[in-house]
């Protein structure tokens, strides 16, 4: 609680006891002062306490009224909740009647204001404290002794030393030491990472081992973890549709109720009075639009939208995922069809040796020969195959190079000739090639000009990647499509194997912008387009979707950039994830709306007809507002989905 | 030209209110108010004094709701 809800508190605590006591004396103690004193006496007694108890619960709202008075603001909350109070009180003055409401309708709109103050500085500590990766200072060392600084003040290049315990505060590459490091904070993944010396660090992590000596890459501002605490800050700016429709429901709501109150004070008793011969009841119809405008103002709507995507996006923050906006939270919850890129999204993008077939030598020879003739590339061919073969090559065994461009390699190898590639390769030097029938990348092998056998590569498919289509098929996506620059063959077996509904192969980086054109041009009735990719060159694309999807963007500031979601890690089941957690956070903003205007408007026709007294009035306003915040508090909670 | 300031406002239809107050005074391209994050972000038209304009904003913002505050 802070220095102003403390003392609202206690005005309210102080009010609220007064107003219990005044109530409890019997009516009795009033009437024998008019003995005592003089006649009418006890009436003036009651009064002036009521008023007494009024000023201490009202005179802030009373003084906000007036000075809206001054600037012109009739239809400020302060000034409606006085007319309201003051007109009950005139009213109740007129009628010796009763006091205690308007000091009821004071008190507990009071206690509406300081709860919703209180709930919104509670909620926006839970999610800064959800969001407590922001690391206070760096360990420097300074003549053999560690030195706490403030991590802004280092530039790019300084050493620090993190300790186990301790948050990594600033990107790095470690230069001494190894430790695990629990990355849960930014990925939601609880599986530590294991890193050691030349690996990169990312802020925000925490050290759980060992100690390491990190050499900064980055400034303070630049790393990570301002990066992502900046992004789900400002996410708040980019407003949905639900936060516009409030906003502009509530400059029309209030002005509209005043006015109907005017007219049920005005309209009612002249009807009567002119052309039914009846008795205007004056009093009855100015009470019921007193209740009017007790009910008038908007709060409990105008707080409880915000407060649901605020939350929706910090839970979604803390599973990994960082929405850039409640507006595309909102497109998230309409995702009709996702495309994906194929490298980095659904496979690995890191190629894999699958088999070796018709070997005329030891495998393991066989793939040696394909390292060495290879170890001058640094494509990721060669280097799986570098992988594969798992030992330091010795270079010195390898003589003349010669690159055949999107042929393969001529290499001397222990003065043997080698020949790696693909079928071209093979048809150019004439060797006689079998077909391979497995999906993927094949190197042919010829040493000396004999058919050597050839070596399967391909790109693992990510473990999840088949379980993540089918739950997002079971979240009613009706449409997944693959995007790759890939040959038809490859691409056609990964989808058949993951179940994607459609393949565009062989695409350049061009052609993927236009394929995301025709796709979004098919999509109709409001359903939304997302595409996945993993950032890299994938930019335009990223851009050009309903919502464009980064994965494993630790440590990419391309991806944060580009995209507007941004999955920390690079497990595809986050974007069924995302969606779920959209979903549930949309689900709540409606039943909000829904619930608070019909409560309100429920009030307002009950009001009308008399059946709703102030009291009533009243409580369902403050009520509707508690449970409207406590509603969308649980769209924190997005561990279960 | 855009820059963010701190504020501090009670309620969200405050909030609301200082956003349309803020966005009504001259020199102010646009205005976005982040109440959960009680942020204001002031986009200012070409070749305008921000602190100028800033202080017509405070002064009109005050106007809608008398309580507000922004950290200039």
């Amino acid at each position: 609680m802070n220095q102003k809800q403390k003392r609202m508190l206690k005005r309210i605590i102080i009010s609220a006891v007064v107003f219990i006591c005044l109530q409890l004396i019997p009516a009795e103690t009033f009437s024998r002062m008019d003995g005592l004193l003089f006649a009418g006496a006890g009436r003036w007694v009651r009064l002036a306490l009521y008023l007494a108890n009024y000023y201490i619960i009202g005179w802030g709202t009373l003084r906000k009224a007036f000075r809206g008075i001054m600037n012109r603001q009739v239809f400020d909350e302060n000034f409606l909740m006085a007319v309201a109070t003051l007109g009950a009180l005139a009213l109740a003055i007129y009628e010796n009647g009763d006091y205690g409401e308007a000091i009821a309708v004071m008190l507990f709109y009071q206690v509406g204001e300081w709860f919703e103050s209180y709930a919104v500085g509670k909620s926006r500590r839970n999610i800064s404290q959800l969001m407590n990766i922001r690391p206070d200072y760096a360990n420097i060392e300074q003549d053999g002794k560690l030195v706490k600084v403030d991590p802004e003040e280092l530039e790019p290049g300084s050493i620090i030393l993190v300790q186990p315990g301790e948050k990594v505060p600033i990107d790095g590459i470690v230069t001494e030491g190894s430790s695990a490091l629990n990355t849960g904070a930014l990925t939601g993944e609880s599986l530590p990472r294991d890193v050691g010396p030349g690996d990169e660090v990312i802020s925000g992590c925490i050290n759980m081992s060992g100690l390491l000596r990190v050499r900064t890459i980055k400034r303070f501002e630049e790393s990570t973890v301002s990066k992502i605490l900046e992004l789900v800050e400002n996410a708040g700016e980019r407003k949905s549709r639900q936060e516009d429709f409030i906003s502009k429901f509530a400059r029309v709501y209030t002005p509209a109720v005043c006015c109907c109150a005017l007219a049920l004070a005005i309209l009612p008793p002249l009807v009567r009075l002119l052309f039914m011969g009846l008795e205007a009841m004056w009093g009855v119809w100015i009470y019921r639009a007193l209740t009017f405008l007790v009910i008038s103002c908007p709060c409990a709507l105008v707080i409880s939208i915000p407060l649901s995507f605020f939350a929706g996006i910090g839970g979604a923050s803390r599973a990994g995922i960082l929405v850039k906006g409640s507006n595309f939270l909102e497109a998230l919850s309409k995702t009709d069809c996702v495309v994906f890129d194929k490298t980095g999204t659904l496979t690995q993008g890191v190629f894999q040796v699958e088999g070796i077939h018709h070997s005329t030598m030891e495998e393991e020879k066989l793939v040696e020969y394909a390292a060495l003739a290879e170890s001058a590339s640094s494509h990721p061919i060669s280097r799986s195959l570098q992988r594969a073969h798992g030992k330091e090559l010795d270079r010195s065994r390898v003589g003349e190079i010669q690159e055949i461009s999107g042929a393969g390699v001529l290499a001397t190898v222990d003065g043997k000739t080698v020949a790696a590639g693909n079928d071209k390769l093979m048809k150019k030097l004439g060797v006689a090639y079998r077909d391979c029938h497995g999906v993927g990348t094949v190197i042919h092998m010829a040493i000396d000009g004999k058919y050597a056998g050839h070596i399967l590569i391909s790109d693992m498919i990510k473990a999840h990647a088949k379980a993540a289509i089918s739950a997002l098929k079971d979240l009613g996506v009706s449409k997944t499509v693959m995007l790759t620059g890939d040959t038809g063959a490859v691409a056609e077996h990964v989808a058949a194997k993951l179940g994607i509904d459609r393949v565009y192969s062989q695409l350049l980086p061009g052609d993927k912008v236009e394929k995301l054109e025709q796709l979004l041009a098919e999509e109709k009735g409001g359903g939304k387009l997302a595409f996945v990719g993993d950032g890299i060159n994938d930019a335009p694309v990223l851009a050009r979707a309903d919502i464009g999807i980064a994965m494993g963007a630790m440590g990419s500031d391309a991806a944060i950039e580009a995209a507007d979601v941004v999955l920390m890690d690079d497990d595809p089941m986050k974007i069924a994830k995302a969606i779920k957690i959209s979903r549930k956070c949309l689900g709540i903003v409606y039943q909000n709306i829904f619930f608070a205007i019909g409560v309100k408007l429920l009030c307002l026709v009950l009001g009308a007809l008399g059946i709703a007294n102030m009291w009533l009035a009243i409580f369902a306003d403050v009520g509707v507002m508690v449970l409207a915040v406590l509603n969308a508090m649980r769209c924190l909670f997005i561990y279960k989905l | 030209m855009k820059k963010t300031y701190q504020i501090d406002v009670d309620c969200a239809n405050c909030a609301n209110k200082m956003e349309q107050a803020a966005c009504n005074t001259p020199g102010v391209k646009n205005a976005r108010v982040n109440y959960m994050a009680l942020k204001m972000t002031v986009e200012f038209q070409e070749g305008q004094d921000a602190s100028a304009v800033m202080e017509q904003v405070l002064k009109n913002c005050k106007k809608v709701e008398s309580d507000c505050e922004i950290f200039l």
